[in-house]
Order: structure tokens, then sequence, then C-alpha cells
């Protein structure tokens, strides 16, 4: 089997072109490509073939970790569709979602001085999760529908959401080495 | 990366952090997001009869410069017309802050807030004049 550097991510794993995927195969196919291409394999090759072997290595990974973080697969899909998340530029989003980003960043803010930080960043935490469950479910529909639009804010929603928990993560860690 | 001293000086004394009573008639609210960065900013202008703004108030959960860039939009505000405020670009922002190119979308944040914060005190002065509304 070859490794074709200018196929697209799904191509290379053998996926369908889809929100849920093959887990499974992902690995498994990741695992074969990877042994396909590594260095100790190309320790007498030509200089060209090191080189290519190099490439192919990085296209790889690039696209096993694209792939494999639900997230990043969204917003590959959609690029894939010429969507364009202008995640630097376009500042506009609905007002209620807004609104409830401030909350659950107030909320999160006053986690450290909370009476049980635990508790209440465990709680945080859940909430933001479940906000992600149904940001994920509702992008996957939408895209399944090729209602690119929404599937393009909800990405879009799904990138705060992805924000806000790591801020939490990064603020259990920061509990855990206070005590 | 290293902030410029100006975007320290408003990160660490960040200017007319607050809310206003977003119902007030002459109080418009802009809110605005990043999803790069999961910026969240709130700026609010409170207008006087004169069409003056009298006073501005914001919040923003972001990065350094994200909160530097809002607490600036305050201060340049602040006694300025809609009209004029409505010239305000994101340029002058980040060179007023000397914000690194990686940052500059903090300073579009900003000007995307203010340029919400005047449609919202539109929408509410044209309800309370509709005879006025073209």
């Amino acid at each position: 089997m070859q490794v074709d550097l200018s196929s697209n991510y799904f191509e290379l794993f053998a996926l369908q072109e889809k929100f849920e995927i093959d887990e499974v195969q992902l690995v498994r196919r990741f695992r074969e490509l990877q042994r396909m291409t590594h260095p100790d394999k190309f320790a007498s090759a030509s200089d060209a073939e090191k080189r290519w072997s190099v490439q192919a290595a990085a296209h790889i990974n690039s696209a096993e970790q694209t792939l494999s973080k639900p997230l990043s697969r969204a917003i590959y899909l959609l690029q894939r569709r010429d969507v364009d998340l202008a995640v630097e530029t376009d500042t506009r989003m609905a007002p209620e979602f807004l609104m409830m980003q401030m909350e659950l960043r107030e909320s999160i803010e006053s986690l450290e001085t909370a009476a049980d930080p635990y508790t209440a960043a465990q709680a945080a935490r859940k909430e933001v999760d479940q906000h992600i469950e149904q940001t994920s479910e509702a992008f996957r529909i939408s895209f399944q529908l090729e209602e690119l639009s929404t599937a393009r804010e909800k990405a879009r929603e799904w990138q705060f959401l992805d924000k806000l928990l790591a801020e939490i993560r990064d603020t259990e860690e920061r509990l855990d080495s206070d005590y | 990366m290293a902030y410029s001293d100006k975007v320290l000086d408003h990160y660490e004394n960040p200017r007319n952090v607050g809310t206003m009573d977003k119902d007030d008639p002459n109080v418009g609210t802009g809110m605005v997001g990043a999803p790069a960065c999961g910026d969240v900013m709130r700026l609010q202008i409170k207008v006087n009869d004169d069409g003056i703004i009298e006073d501005a108030k914001f919040k923003t959960y972001g990065c350094g410069s994200a909160i530097a860039s809002s607490s600036l939009v305050t201060e340049m505000v602040k006694g300025k017309t809609i009209d004029e405020v409505e010239q305000i670009r994101n340029k002058d922002i980040a060179d007023e802050l000397a914000l690194p190119p990686v940052k500059i979308h903090c300073s579009v944040l900003a000007e995307d807030a203010i340029a919400a914060a005047i449609a919202d005190i539109k929408a509410k002065q044209s309800d309370k004049n509709p005879e006025k509304v073209a």
C-alpha cells in the first residue's frame, strides 16, 4: 500500500467523510501508516525517499490529530466544504450565547474563592460538558442535513466551550498544586 | 510573549470596568466574541441628550490584549459623539497599544464592540422617536 500525500485526511485513513467516524479504524490505520513511513524503514533509502518519508510522517500525524478530536474534525469537515469559520475576524455571535459565555466565565472566575472550590469546579465542568455535548450533537445533525451555516455557527460556539473547558482544567490544576 | 507597557498598564489597572443597566434607554450595549481565543467582550456606552457619550463601561474575559483593548476604548469614547466614535478603527487601538500581529484580532473585537453598542443605542433611539426614522 502506498501513502498518497495529496489525499485528504479521510481518504488517508480510509474513512467516510462525515462527522461520526470509526475510531477503531482510525487507530488501526494510523499505526499501519506509521509503520509504512517509519524512519527505520528508510535507513538505506535515497535522500529523496528519506525526505518523502519525513513529509509523509508529518502529514499522517496532522491527519490523526485533526480527525481524532471531534472539534478539529468538525472544523476540518467545514473547511473541506469551503466554509470559513473566520475565528479572528467574525465577532458576531448570538447575544444569548455570549450572555451565557459571560455568566459561565464569571462562575469560573469565582471558582478559586468558592467555599468548596473542588466541588464548584466539578459542577462547572459538568455544565460545560453538557453544553459541548449539545453543541456537538447540533453540529452533527446540521452537517448531516447540509445546513452548513448552522453547522458553522455550532462549530464556532463549540470553540468557545472548548476554551472554557481548558480554563476549568487550568483552575483545577492550580487547585491541585496549591494543596 | 512580551506585552507592551501600555497593555500592561491597562491590564493591571483596567479603566471603567463594570456594568450599566442595559434597559436604560440612554445605554447602548455591545457584546461580541472571538472564537479563536474564546474571548467575550461587553462594552456599554451612556449617551446624554446632546448625543455625547458621557460614560462607558466594559467587562471582558480574555487575554491581556483583549482587556487592554476594551479598557482603552472606554477612555477613547468618553466625551465624544456617536459620529466621532464610529470613526475609531481597530488600527487606532492596535497602534496605541503597540499590539503584535498575533493580537490584532483583540483590537478587531474592540472595534466591533463599539459598533455593536452604537447599533444598540441607535435602535433604542429610533424606538423612542419613531418619526425620526427615515
